[in-house]
């Protein structure tokens, strides 16, 4: 029954449904703290497109949701529910930030950011190979094991920077401030050049390396043997184990990639905009990279899309907050819920009205040959 | 005809009539305008392939389903079942196909669960155990209530399932293939409650689509086909050859020309190969066979008697505890090798499941059509596959196997069962193996298809290959192979030239092996022996629906 | 340590375990259904807002328990409807609900109260506290065994009471009554309860609203028993530590509860250990044992001690087959 909707209205006009739902219900919030959800619908695409420096911002934000989107993705497509993404990109943070640290005094940023890279990825990886270890050689289900690593992560983070990386004299656990070469460059000419003024966003390189990625994703995925061992592992293991697709192998490196890619998100806040290590720098991206996932179909251009418009809600809500007095930045995390439960958790609800439409429209087009297809 | 009095006071009230009932679900029309009369106290056949819509027909009378139309009466009364309780309520018991049991829970509370009696465990539990007892003592039905269900045998846990709808009062069970996972000691079990369960005066409506059940225990056997009725009779006023014939719609003959076999030297060749499965309970026990060049080996044997966990531990899907294979001459390392690289040496296999093994659903033809053999460097390059030389490969194939419709860009699950193993067939033996394990190369496949690929095992033969075939159509196995071994219970018990009848077959396949044949043989194999050997009696038309 | 410290420890174990143990037995009812819940968390944040909202508006910490489990109670059947009836994914579902509870109560806490996102500070009568009995005092001079009752058993809140109340009242709904019959067969296999002539849908319905109201105690605990109002984010992960020592304790309510003392115990000593030396280890950081329920969990979940097995419907939406 599920599949009787055609692709378009199944990856485009289902969502769209579902997204304009969500609106009209965050409507009703702002309609709950006496505000003007028109005027504040307004302020927030405004605030996000309506000037350069919105667009960076959006685009940063956007930045962050790609890669953990991609790393919810890679999973899924091997059958595994990777909510790990937000502690696999703090511990990828450290990665990061260690480079930067110990390589930032002495080279330039070029040669700093493949280490960067290297180091982000895995220790994002290794972060990601623990759940996906229990998964395929102990049969702990992923989804538990990665709730609880968020936690572990955090924990071990507290404690490396409060007890280790904190410089002397510094009170908040975080690093020290990165030398030079510990910073990407800021996408500021480029933006110039495209007749956008973005020189106060925090809109850097990792953009690219984020795009870079998606592309990457799809190669392997859809391109690749292993990819094509992950698809079959993920639509079905015993198909894989006749096809000869080693199950735990499968599973332990696709969490790793998974792991990897949201390990990668930390170069945008950590060495793109912060320029230091902190304990808030994935801010419940892990989280909404689940609802990018979900809603770009796991597909790289669709979790593109999907990162903008969180990306928008983030840069758009915090304009909001800004310009509407009994609105606060919490509105942001109101739509965010409210998004990832009507595109995700209730993605289905509308699915039998919409389907009854079209089976009608069908029947009405095509009546003899349906008739025949039974 | 001179009925007794009692006789015609059953047949005033039926205990069940069902009046043009039809239901579909989305484009599917799985019931059309059904009749339908079971009488009092009788076993009443519902026979049917796959799809027939038996099923359907059935949940719609416990109340799972509702029809689209038609109406329902019971015991004389029209009434209408909006859910299983209003089922329960008329005296309607169902046994389903996979048991619908509580694995964590004792006999007892899988039997009480719907039916407390009241808020409270405690007092039911006492009367629940009571009533079990007499039920127990009446139908010989014994089983430990406070057994954990998980850890009975299937059997048993088929009993729990009579109980309940027992314990709920049911006049009326239906059965749904209830023997599809039975040996055939349990089936045989199974056919003497039911027919004591008729001499307490209850109805059975019996579900399967293996006609010598049908046979054996019904009193009237109604024939299904594309979500139709088309033939109620009394069963001693028909034949096995009646029924095949409105099953299928056309009588179909299992004949394949062949020439007789060349065999060539012995390409596999098992020794003492044990298996035990994941509870550690041994499948397959110290079984040796050889497989030539150019000859088709067939085992033949009831479901669930070790073929299934056999083929699959010679392909590498399941590791043997003991014993050796050797293929080419060459002892395989089943702790080295897996089935991609077994096929790398010249093993393919086409499993017995192609929804659960041979094929990925979700995935375009084209892709299908290289799992397995997606590290083969014909496909891409590197760690990269070529979609190109994948789609290229793939329209070859459509075109050999006549694959329909003809586009390697569908998603396989929107292929017929005929086309998709067709697929599946393609891709293992157009890779020329060395060795073919073949599992129920006809299952749920159309008639058309089933001629062409039985056409295909044959050539492959016939070009030197060697063949392992297993199937649970004994027809298919006499059609086929050049030497038939019969297993039971995870051992090989005697072996038969292609001559072979199917009487003498379906004793081994009972397990009364050629030293013991004067034991008395389970009443439901005594009835195959009367029956003509052409039975056509599991081929199977459309099996899936788009 | 001396056994006035010890004392004080445990006393506070109970305190930091109450809103631990209501919200595992509220995911246990959920659970044990086949309805995964990782939304205890917000429910709870939810639930101690509406709490703190309501017993300062009213001025009754009675109104206060009632809007807090009513609101939870919603927020259980939102998930409920995802999870149930639109048969969506459980997981994400109570991810977004997480996110609706922690934005929602600070923005509305802000928009009403203008304090910051927290409701205004509760007298002594608009909370539940806990008072001695009169012969307490008397108690306290019997040595050891007065001041272990004294401390341990006397003088808590009524919620504290009611938590520990429903460790045996779970058990006994559970496996010597009808409704835990039916629930417990749901959640491992709800065809079963379906071919029985049981709805599965409103046994679901009517675990996820147990969930709720037990939640919606434990949050109501939070805001306006152990503090005196709502404050931003003051669930701070209990609601995850909760799911933890539901799956640690395998599902089962007793095991339930002395998972959560275990964990509150963790807690309790954290806060007390925090910089102290302890003999033969040193010094332990105060994240390890914060960290510590978390990685015995997952070291159970391994099955290196024992193993956890989830419900086996759990998290599988109800489809009937065809």
């Amino acid at each position: 029954m599920n599949n009787t909707l055609p692709p378009w209205a199944n990856y485009v006009l289902l969502p769209a449904i579902n997204l304009l739902v969500a609106f009209i219900v965050s409507g009703l919030v702002v309609v709950a703290v006496g505000e003007n959800p028109f005027k504040a619908a307004w302020l927030m695409i405004d605030g996000a497109f309506g000037s350069g420096r919105g667009i960076g911002f959006t685009l940063f934000y956007a930045t962050n949701f790609i890669f953990t989107g991609l790393s919810v993705a890679v999973a899924i497509h091997c059958g595994l529910f990777n909510i790990g993404s937000e502690g696999q990109a703090l511990v990828g943070g450290l990665g990061v930030a260690l480079a930067c640290l110990w390589l930032g005094a002495y080279i330039p940023w070029w040669m700093v950011l493949p280490v960067a890279i290297v180091m982000g990825a895995s220790f994002g990886a290794a972060w990601g190979f623990l759940p996906g270890y229990l998964q395929a050689v102990r049969g702990s289900h992923v989804v538990i094991t990665t709730i609880m690593f968020n936690f572990i992560a955090a924990a071990l983070m507290n404690w490396l920077l409060v007890d280790w990386l904190r410089p002397v004299g510094q009170m908040g656990p975080e690093t020290a401030v990165f030398a030079e070469g510990g910073w990407l460059p800021k996408l500021t000419g480029l933006m110039n050049f495209l007749g956008a003024d973005v020189r106060s966003t925090p809109l850097n390189l990792s953009f690219f390396v984020a795009l870079i990625c998606c592309f990457l994703v799809w190669v392997l995925i859809w391109r690749t043997r292993f990819g094509y061992g992950i698809r079959t592992m993920g639509l079905s293991p015993s198909a894989a184990k006749y096809a000869g697709i080693r199950p735990a192998r499968t599973v332990i490196i696709a969490m790793m990639i998974s792991g990897g890619l949201a390990g990668l998100m930390a170069l945008n806040p950590v060495m793109g905009d912060l320029h230091r290590l902190t304990l808030d720098i994935v801010q419940g991206a892990g989280f909404v990279g689940i609802a990018v996932a979900l809603m770009g179909r796991n597909h790289p251009v669709g979790i593109v899309l999907a990162a903008l418009l969180f990306g928008m809600l983030y840069q758009g809500g915090a304009e909001m907050a800004f310009d509407m007095p009994t609105i606060t930045r919490d509105m942001i995390v109101v739509i965010q819920g409210l998004v990832i439960l009507f595109a995700g958790a209730l993605e289905n609800m509308f699915r039998p009205q919409l389907s009854r439409f079209f089976l009608a429209m069908h029947r009405r087009g095509v009546a003899p040959e349906a008739e025949g297809a039974a | 005809m001179a009925d007794t009095a009692a006789e015609q006071r059953v047949r005033a009230h039926p205990a069940i009539r069902l009046s043009g009932i039809s239901k579909s679900f989305g484009a599917v029309r799985a019931n059309r305008d059904i009749d339908l009369t079971v009488r009092k106290s009788s076993i009443h056949g519902i026979v049917g392939e796959n799809g027939a819509g038996k099923s359907t027909l059935m949940s719609i009378l416990y109340g799972f389903y509702q029809a689209d139309s038609g109406t329902i009466e019971v015991d004389g009364k029209q009434v209408s079942i909006p859910h299983s309780q209003a089922a329960i309520d008329l005296g309607i018991g169902m046994v389903h196909q996979h048991f619908m049991l509580v694995h964590n829970f004792t006999v007892l509370e899988n039997i009480m669960l719907g039916a407390e009696g009241a808020a409270l465990l405690s007092g039911g539990m006492a009367r629940a155990r009571a009533e079990l007892k007499r039920i127990e003592k009446d139908y010989q039905l014994e089983v430990d209530p406070d057994a954990l269900t998980e850890d009975l045998p299937v059997g048993l846990q088929q009993r729990v399932e009579i109980l309940k709808a027992l314990y709920r009062g049911a006049d009326i069970l239906i059965l749904d293939e209830p023997t599809g996972v039975l040996t055939p000691t349990e089936a045989d079990h199974l056919f003497r409650i039911l027919q004591r369960l008729r001499e307490e005066g209850k109805t059975v409506i019996l579900i399967t689509h293996k006609l010598r059940e049908i046979m054996a225990v019904t009193d009237t056997v109604s024939v299904m086909r594309q979500g139709q009725i088309v033939d109620t009779e009394p069963t001693a006023q028909t034949s096995v050859e009646a029924i095949a014939e409105k099953m299928v719609g056309r009588r179909v003959l299992l004949r394949v020309d062949k020439k007789p076999p060349r065999p060539g030297p012995v390409k596999l060749s098992v020794r003492d190969l044990t298996v035990v499965d994941s509870r550690k309970v041994p499948m397959v026990k110290n079984v040796s066979l050889d497989v030539r060049a150019g000859e088709i080996v067939g085992i033949a044997g009831v479901a669930g008697n070790g073929q299934s966990h056999l083929i699959e531990t010679i392909a590498g899907i399941r590791r043997p505890t003991q014993g050796t294979v050797e293929m080419n001459g060459k002892t395989l390392d089943y702790d080295r090798l897996d089935p991609a690289s077994l096929r790398e040496e010249g093993m393919a296999h086409v499993p017995e499941d192609r929804h659960r093994m041979g094929l990925v659903l979700a995935f375009e033809e084209n892709e299908n059509a290289i799992l397995g053999y997606h590290n083969s460097a014909a496909f891409g390059n590197g760690p990269f596959l070529s979609i190109s030389a994948m789609r290229e490969h793939a329209r070859e194939r459509i075109e050999q196997y006549d694959i329909r419709p003809p586009d390697c860009r569908l998603k396989t699950a929107n292929f017929s069962g005929g086309n998709q193993q067709k697929i599946v067939l393609a891709r293992e033996m157009e890779r020329d193996p060395d060795v073919l394990l073949i599992g129920q190369p006809t299952r749920g496949v159309d008639v058309g298809a089933i001629e062409f690929i039985h056409r295909r095992i044959v050539e492959m033969r016939d070009a030197g290959k060697a063949i392992l075939l297993v199937s649970v159509e004994l027809d298919e196995i006499r059609a086929l192979s050049d030497r038939i071994l019969v297993m039971f219970d995870g051992k090989i018990v005697g072996e038969r030239g292609a001559e072979a009848t199917e009487g003498e077959l379906g004793l081994l396949m009972a397990g009364v092996t050629d030293a013991e044949s004067d034991r008395p043989a389970a009443p439901d194999l005594s009835m195959i022996d009367t029956t003509p050997g052409q039975a056509p009696a599991e081929t199977q038309i459309p099996g899936e629906r788009p | 340590m001396d056994f006035n410290a010890t004392l004080l420890i445990l006393d506070s174990t109970l305190r930091l375990s109450t809103p631990l143990l209501l919200a595992a037995l509220a995911g246990l009812y959920s659970e044990r259904a086949g309805i995964f819940d990782i939304g205890l968390e917000g429910k709870m944040l939810a639930a101690a807002f509406a709490a703190g909202a309501g017993a300062s508006v009213t001025g009754s910490a009675y109104a206060g328990l009632l809007l807090g489990v009513l609101v939870s109670v919603i927020f259980g059947l939102v998930h409920g409807f995802a999870s149930i009836t639109a048969r969506g994914n459980q997981i994400v579902s109570g991810v977004a609900l997480n996110f609706v509870a922690a934005g929602a109560t600070v923005l509305l806490g802000q928009a009403w109260f203008r304090q910051g996102g927290r409701t205004p500070q509760l007298s002594t009568d608009q909370r539940f506290l806990g008072s001695e009995p009169n012969f307490a005092a008397e108690l306290r001079d019997i040595p050891i065994v007065g001041s272990i009752v004294s401390e341990l058993v006397l003088g808590h809140s009524l919620l504290v009471y009611i938590a520990f109340i429903m460790v045996p009242l779970t058990w006994w709904v559970l496996f010597r009554t009808r409704f835990g019959l039916r629930l417990r067969a749901v959640g491992e296999n709800p065809a079963a309860v379906d071919t029985a002539g049981i709805s599965v849908t409103v046994l679901r319905y009517k675990a996820v609203i147990i969930c709720g109201a037990l939640c919606g105690v434990a949050g109501t605990y939070l805001a306006i028993s152990q503090s005196g109002g709502f404050n931003n984010n003051m669930t701070a992960g209990k609601g995850y530590i909760a799911l933890a020592a539901l799956i640690f304790a395998k599902w089962k309510p007793v095991p339930v509860m002395f998972a959560c003392l275990l964990f509150g115990f963790l807690d309790a000593a954290a806060i007390r250990l925090q910089g102290a030396e302890l003999p033969v280890i040193g010094r332990v950081p105060v994240q390890f044992i914060q960290a510590l329920p978390y990685v015995l969990t997952v070291v159970l979940l391994a099955g290196f001690i024992g193993r956890a097995e989830p419900p086996r419907a759990g998290g599988v939406p109800y489809v009937k087959e065809r």
